[in-house]
């Protein structure tokens, strides 16, 4: 079993003023490389929470947790940082291009944060082309419709070979046709190079289409979780 | 993230906000152009002051009436009301004496008062000074036409008369061909025997607006002084540029001894043109300093919209910091951004600033030419380093603040940051 997320009895606690507001409240579970797994729950069931937890966007307050095999509980920020540019990508709901650099800029961007100082042009375009973007690569995102600046996001996640690639919503601001498209190219890249996909969604639909759900509620693991993976 | 790449995302970002970096720069702009064109005015002014005192001659000794730190008794003043002994032509012979100073080259004394010049209906007044045959190469006097007051005239108390350039247009409306004319000064008839050749301003006036009369007949018949061999200034001619103070110190002790004053109760000034340098570059140095320091008021007002612009920008930018984050840009490599930026808005602002503070103080020069002003603004590489450098400090001093708020954002709040 080639775990990549190992999450041991995860908690998170924030500070509103004088109360603490808990988040998690001891999460576990593992996910195995290669697999498709969503992540779901009502507003405030921690689901932000942990999608932040698991993208190395914030520490958990307590518990383990070893993402590809690095135990990142006790990194610094810096190091924090270099375990995102390597093993996380990130695809967000309203696609966070920047609107200064063209498709192929914003693709290049976490190869300049790996330090790579040559061969970034090629990985980029190999992975605009991969998305299905050949034709498109020196356009700004006010160029491009929505569902074509959510492929550049894409490509953009992929460009670094991560570990996983965490979704937050990735369909929530297209409409049903377009976000059929992206969902397709996700799992296509989840067959064709075996990337780990973590969908963070409220939609069943999106949830159907992946291997395995887990659920959360109140910060804890809903019990109609599906904890291991299927079959 | 390498200082290349940071460079090139800083020209993408500014560039991506032409109006508002426009603006930024212009601060800079303005700041750095006044201290360059600040500067060189005042370096100008006192190149022009040094140079014109310069003319005067460089081994050349005032000696006026009365003490420097004492009652005022300068040249002209010649008046009583106090107790100090006037200098007079007896004075001037016992400094003359090569015996007694033997750095002293030539001493030439003076009167001098103001009078009115007329001829046919124009008038001018000017300063009159009776003069002896010394005091032509003493004070570096060049004629244009004519002679100048000799011996002869000194001893018939003749009534003749050198005049300078302006006094000469002044009343004549040219300075050539009048040598024989007769002129009236205060009423009286002169003839008119030289004329000078334009030096620019000195340091008692402009000796070019002056008329020079035999001592003896200014004695006589012009300016009336209470003994009759009083003088007013005493102009002494040094060997040498380098025994100036040797000369200065044998003419006070001829002095004292003959006004039988005690060292530090002197009665009389002796000035060198060193001192006359001393003070003026005392003055246009602070005149410049001045000058420079509200310029660089402005500069600090230029970095302060600096940090403005880069807070704004920041607040603006909070969710690109947080995606940049997110893909792996650490602390430093935000921090860097920033700072690029900041420090790119002062260097683009402190290049133009130079530029066009060369240009203020180009046009002030070639304004001043065209007015018939002697006055050239220098443009130092000192100034220019100064104000570059100092810009570029400024950018980076308020780029700090602004850059490290951004590079400390935590990731999570900034992704969510609407």
């Amino acid at each position: 079993m080639d775990l990549v997320i190992e999450a041991r009895n995860l908690t998170k606690t924030y500070k509103m003023g004088e109360f603490d507001v808990q988040a998690l409240r001891g999460v576990s579970f593992t996910i195995e490389r290669g697999e498709v797994v969503s992540i779901m729950g009502p507003s405030g069931s921690g689901k932000s929470t942990m999608m932040n937890t698991l993208g190395c966007l914030d520490r958990p307050t307590s518990g383990e947790y070893i993402l590809d095999g690095e135990s990142v509980g006790e990194m610094n920020d810096d190091q924090l940082a270099s375990v995102r540019n390597r093993k996380v990508g990130f695809v967000f709901q309203s696609f966070n291009l920047l609107s200064r650099l063209t498709a192929l800029g914003n693709v290049e961007l976490p190869l300049r944060y790996a330090g790579l100082t040559e061969g970034r042009r090629e990985r980029a375009q190999a992975a605009l082309e991969a998305v299905g973007l050949k034709d498109r690569m020196t356009h700004r995102p006010y160029e491009l419709s929505g569902g074509q600046q959510q492929r550049v996001a894409v490509a953009r996640s992929l460009v670094n070979n991560p570990a996983i690639i965490m979704a937050d919503e990735p369909t929530g601001n297209l409409d049903s046709k377009v976000g059929k498209e992206i969902m397709n190219l996700l799992l296509n890249l989840n067959k064709d190079r075996g990337t780990t996909l973590i969908i963070v969604t409220h939609d069943p639909l999106i949830a159907e289409q992946t291997q395995r759900v887990i659920r959360l509620r109140d910060g804890e693991l809903d019990p109609a979780s599906e904890l291991t993976r299927k079959g | 993230m390498n200082f290349t790449q940071a460079l090139l995302e800083a020209i993408e970002s500014l560039n991506g906000n032409k109006m508002r970096s426009g603006l930024t720069v212009l601060g800079i702009v303005i700041g750095v152009a006044a201290v360059i064109a600040m500067l060189a005015v005042g370096n100008g002014a006192q190149a022009s002051i040094t140079g014109s005192i310069s003319s005067i001659g460089t081994n050349l000794l005032f000696v006026f009436r009365g003490s420097a730190d004492g009652p005022p008794g300068g040249p002209g003043s010649g008046g009583s009301g106090n107790n100090d002994r006037p200098l007079t032509l007896s004075d001037a012979e016992a400094i003359a004496d090569p015996l007694a100073a033997p750095s002293v080259d030539l001493v030439a004394p003076a009167i001098q008062g103001n009078g009115t010049i007329t001829f046919s209906g124009e008038n001018t007044t000017t300063t009159i000074s009776g003069v002896t045959p010394g005091y032509a190469p003493v004070r570096n006097l060049e004629l244009a036409e004519g002679e100048f007051i000799n011996e002869e005239h000194i001893l018939g108390r003749m009534s003749v008369v050198v005049l300078g350039p302006e006094t000469a247009i002044a009343i004549f409306g040219h300075s050539d061909g009048i040598v024989g004319e007769t002129i009236r000064i205060e009423g009286q008839p002169f003839r008119i025997i030289g004329v000078l050749v334009a030096k620019g301003g000195g340091a008692f006036g402009s000796e070019d607006n002056s008329a020079y009369i035999p001592f003896t007949t200014a004695q006589a018949r012009l300016i009336k002084r209470s003994s009759l061999d009083e003088i007013d200034v005493l102009f002494v001619q040094a060997t040498t540029a380098e025994s100036v103070p040797q000369a200065a110190d044998e003419i006070s002790n001829i002095l004292r001894q003959r006004h039988r004053t005690p060292i530090g109760d002197d009665d009389f000034t002796v000035f060198t043109q060193q001192d006359f340098l001393q003070t003026f570059e005392t003055i246009t140095g602070v005149l410049t300093i001045f000058l420079g320091g509200i310029a660089g008021i402005s500069l600090l007002v230029g970095g302060i919209g600096i940090m403005n612009i880069m807070l704004v920008s920041v607040t603006e930018r909070t969710r690109e910091i947080g995606l940049r984050k997110a893909l792996g840009a650490r602390k430093k490599d935000i921090l860097l951004q920033f700072l690029t930026e900041s420090s790119l808005l002062s260097l683009i602002g402190g290049i133009i600033g130079v530029m066009f503070g060369w240009l203020i103080a180009f046009t002030v020069g070639q304004v001043a030419t065209a007015t018939g002003n002697n006055f050239v603004p220098i443009v130092g590489t000192d100034a220019i380093l100064l104000s570059t450098s100092f810009s570029a400090v400024i950018g980076l001093f308020f780029g700090i603040y602004p850059a490290s708020r951004a590079a400390n954002l935590e990731p999570v709040e900034a992704l969510r940051y609407e």
